[in-house]
């Protein structure tokens, strides 16, 4: 037989993995480093899917899948597990019907999160089965096998990732697709109705259950001991399996977990025994060492490995081996300007944010591109907590500091997803805030995800649209404004009537994200003859304007002409095309 | 072959196309490849990263300061932000494009002079190549970052027919001819 490889990422293994165990519907909202996961599924006609318009309902919607007999997966980013807690929590009293396989990909060293909160402890209080593969095959692998045991266990399944192993590629071998059917339906209301009555006693089968869970840990494959020399003996799981192994090769005894809760207690008890100095190795939270220790076993973790940030092979070597396995052959130039990430050429929230921050309002921010307005040279936002508190923000300082002006700012998607519930509150509470709505008809900052206001689903296939306006008026706010968000002037004016009314106010900066542009124009350049050197188009910080040498230019390789800088130049220095 | 490569540069550049093409050409030539990327906020115009290793066996997708074979530099800055991850015996491959950071943009850095010079102090085997020019001559500037790539691909021993290969199966169907030709151009030069 011939064995098929292809290079895969994570995300896209774990796609794969769905797909060849026969997965029948699959859910999930965008999220770094998660989003491929649903895009890649989306490429098999044999799947149902869509993107759901938050993590909640996307867990919920799945669990609805599951139930009726589906094999079912919901995939979101570690923070999005936070949003859709509540149904997952009670999801382990009820079990499942068809497999369910929540996946989490958690972000250490936060490349694109607001927090690297380790998911791996919802599986611990969740009560639910927890898979930690360490590379792209493995994640195809666990996806199959937490079908499987989910089903058998009757437990919901978190498969986690964290980002080197969602956005790491490696080569993965390809199986068929196992088609099953749907499990049959039945009126189960002692498994699915949740009443007290019914909760209390599946939170005794719940225990029962884990515990079976217990003994299948102990002989599943994914939980194996990797011999080698022995001079050292490592417990680990994840990622962290992968830098353990670059840096002691074969001189270390591997107990490479996959199954993490439950643990093998026996397995790890009989290695422990067998060596001496067992180390931890794991990227994040103590979870493992935490759990082995309460066992009353003796390990060293996070005594010597740190808890914060991305782990590496570098810090294993420096904490373990001391000395220099790594160290750089030319030094790192030290002082050099660091490269933030800022809104692209022609992003249409720039103009926006840059007029917002002239009137001097408190700004609550949200989620998305649109975050990158609170740097500088906007500077134009003074919160930002979780995706959807900019307006539930604004609410509670407005009603604490009346005399000010409070401004809302959030995405189209982020409003869709969590900022709606906010807005209704703010009509309710009688709210004199102004809600601004940057609407660029996508999903920006993830990569370019539809979502219910661009009317199109994820294989980009006509479906109704939420229009924002219609749903806005009609939960009842009255002074709705809708500007092109290339208008400075417009913005300016619709921003004044806004801050200068005496009631809840909604405007909706309209314009698509640039980069979804087709057809982009040619470049702007600056007339250096009527040019005065005032620097004005530089106030809005256009990563394509800068000065050097006495001369402001536009970059035409990065320009993607949207004209804004135009408007700020006094003296008609910019020209078009 | 157990052969380490960093690419850096700016998001937005194309980096993740010339690891793409990277991994399907070791993967053609019977390797393990692993690389690793940074998808999200960084490439809103970030600095961003892409490691790539192949050889008989791979375990970690990250490269490690001082273990860079090549560094594959999109952009000046970028380039000396990382040359700490270059091998005593490594080589950086640097495009002579500079894009200015936002801290340079706004007067509270200085993005740093003569750049080249630093390589050469540093005592670091480099390469610059100005690449937008070379695929601007081909009427395709966004076709750089395969410049750069056959410009790193003529020190690996994988051969050029495989390289070939990689780029059509990555490239979008439009686009092969102009990229085997930047391909060329950077092999050659
Ligand atoms: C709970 C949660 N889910 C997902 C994300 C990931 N995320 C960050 S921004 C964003 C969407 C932003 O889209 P939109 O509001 O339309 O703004 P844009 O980026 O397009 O400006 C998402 C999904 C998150 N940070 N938190």
């Amino acid at each position: 037989m011939i064995v098929i490889k292809k290079l895969m990422s994570g995300n896209e293994a774990i796609a794969r993995g769905f797909y060849e165990a026969g997965g029948h519907a699959a859910t999930a909202y965008p999220g770094t480093p998660s989003t491929e996961i649903l895009e890649h599924i989306s490429q098999y006609p044999e799947i149902y899917s869509e993107w759901s318009v938050n993590e909640k309902v996307a867990v919920e919607v799945a669990q609805g899948f599951s139930m009726a007999g589906a094999r079912s997966l919901a995939a979101m980013k570690h923070v999005g597990v936070n949003v859709a807690a509540d149904p997952l929590f009670t999801m382990a009293y009820s079990g499942v019907n068809g497999g369910f396989v929540l996946v989490s990909a958690d972000d250490p060293g936060m490349h694109s999160s607001q927090d690297e909160q380790d998911n791996r402890y919802y599986a611990r209080f969740m009560k639910m089965l927890l898979l930690e593969p360490s590379d792209s095959q493995e994640a195809k692998q666990m996806v199959i096998d937490g079908l499987e045991m989910s089903e058998k266990l009757d437990l919901p399944v978190i498969l986690r990732t964290t980002t080197r192993i969602s956005h790491s590629q490696g080569l993965v071998e390809l199986g068929e697709r196992k088609e099953v059917g749907l499990r049959s339906y039945e009126k189960r209301p002692d498994k699915f109705v949740m009443m007290p009555a019914n909760a209390r006693r599946l939170r005794v089968t719940l225990d029962q259950r884990l515990a079976e869970a217990g003994e299948f840990s102990e002989t599943y494959p994914g939980n194996r001991v990797i011999p080698g020399d022995g001079k050292f003996a490592v417990i680990t799981s994840g990622i962290a399996y992968q830098y353990a192994r670059e840096v002691f090769g074969q001189q270390a005894t591997y107990l490479k977990l996959s199954m993490t809760n439950p643990a093998p207690r026996k397995m790890i008890t009989d290695f422990i025994s067998r060596h001496d100095n067992v180390l931890v190795i794991e990227e994040g939270e103590p979870f493992l060492e935490e759990q082995i220790k309460f066992w009353g076993l003796k390990v060293t973790g996070k005594e010597r490995l740190p808890a914060v940030g991305e782990l590496s092979a570098a810090i294993i070597a420096e904490r373990i081996l001391g000395g220099q396995k790594y160290s750089p052959a030319v030094n790192a130039v030290e002082g050099l300007p660091q490269r933030p990430p800022v809104m692209c050429p022609a992003c249409p929230h720039r103009g926006v944010y840059f007029l917002l921050a002239k009137k001097k309002p408190i700004i609550t921010g949200d989620i998305g591109c649109y975050t990158l307005g609170a740097l500088p040279p906007l500077n134009a936002m003074d919160t930002c907590i979780c995706m959807g508190a900019s307006i539930t923000a604004a609410i509670g300082i407005k009603q604490m500091l009346p005399d000010r002006k409070v401004v809302a700012t959030i995405g189209d998607s982020t409003f869709l997803h969590s900022g709606l519930t906010g807005l209704v509150d703010a009509i309710y509470k009688k709210s004199n805030i102004v809600v601004l709505i940057l609407d660029n008809h996508i999903t920006g900052m993830t990569g370019h995800q539809q979502n219910p206001a661009t009317g199109l689903t994820i294989r980009n296939n006509p479906t109704n649209r939420v229009v924002i306006e219609d749903v806005v008026k009609a939960c009842g706010v009255e002074n709705v404004q809708v500007v092109d968000a290339y208008d400075l002037a417009a913005v300016e004016s619709a921003l004044d009537q806004a801050l200068a009314a005496d009631r809840l106010s909604v405007i909706i900066a309209r314009r698509a994200c640039a980069l979804i542009v087709k057809d982009k124009g040619k470049p702007y350049w600056i007339d250096s003859d009527k040019c005065k050197r005032c620097r004005a188009c530089m106030r809005i910080g256009c990563p394509a304007i800068s000065y050097a040498d006495n001369l402001v230019s536009i970059d035409g390789n990065i320009c993607n002409a949207c004209g804004v800088c135009r408007q700020m130049c006094k003296f008609g220095a910019l020209q078009e095309g | 072959m157990d052969v380490k490569i960093l690419i850096v540069g700016v998001g937005g550049q194309g980096t993740v196309l010339a690891s793409k093409i990277i991994g399907e050409a070791a993967q053609l030539a019977g390797l393990d490849v692993k690389q690793s990327e940074v998808h999200g906020m960084a490439q809103r115009g970030g600095s961003v990263v892409t490691h790539v290793k192949f050889g008989d066996d791979v375990y970690s997708p990250l490269v490690e300061p001082g273990q860079a074979d090549y560094v594959l530099a999109f952009e000046q800055l970028e380039g000396l932000r990382w040359i700490s991850h270059l091998a005593a015996s490594g080589k950086l491959i640097c495009s002579t494009q500079q894009i200015m950071p936002m801290p340079v943009i706004t007067g509270a850095a200085k993005y740093p002079e003569d750049i080249e010079s630093k390589f050469r102090e540093a005592g670091v085997d480099y390469l610059m190549l100005d690449a937008i020019d070379t695929a601007g001559r081909l009427g395709e500037k966004r076709a750089a970052n395969v410049v750069l790539l056959g410009a790193l691909a003529r020190h690996l021993e994988i051969g050029r027919e495989i390289w070939q290969q990689a780029i059509r199966n990555v490239v979008k169907k439009r686009a092969v001819d102009v990229n085997l030709q930047a391909f060329d151009c950077g092999w050659n030069c």
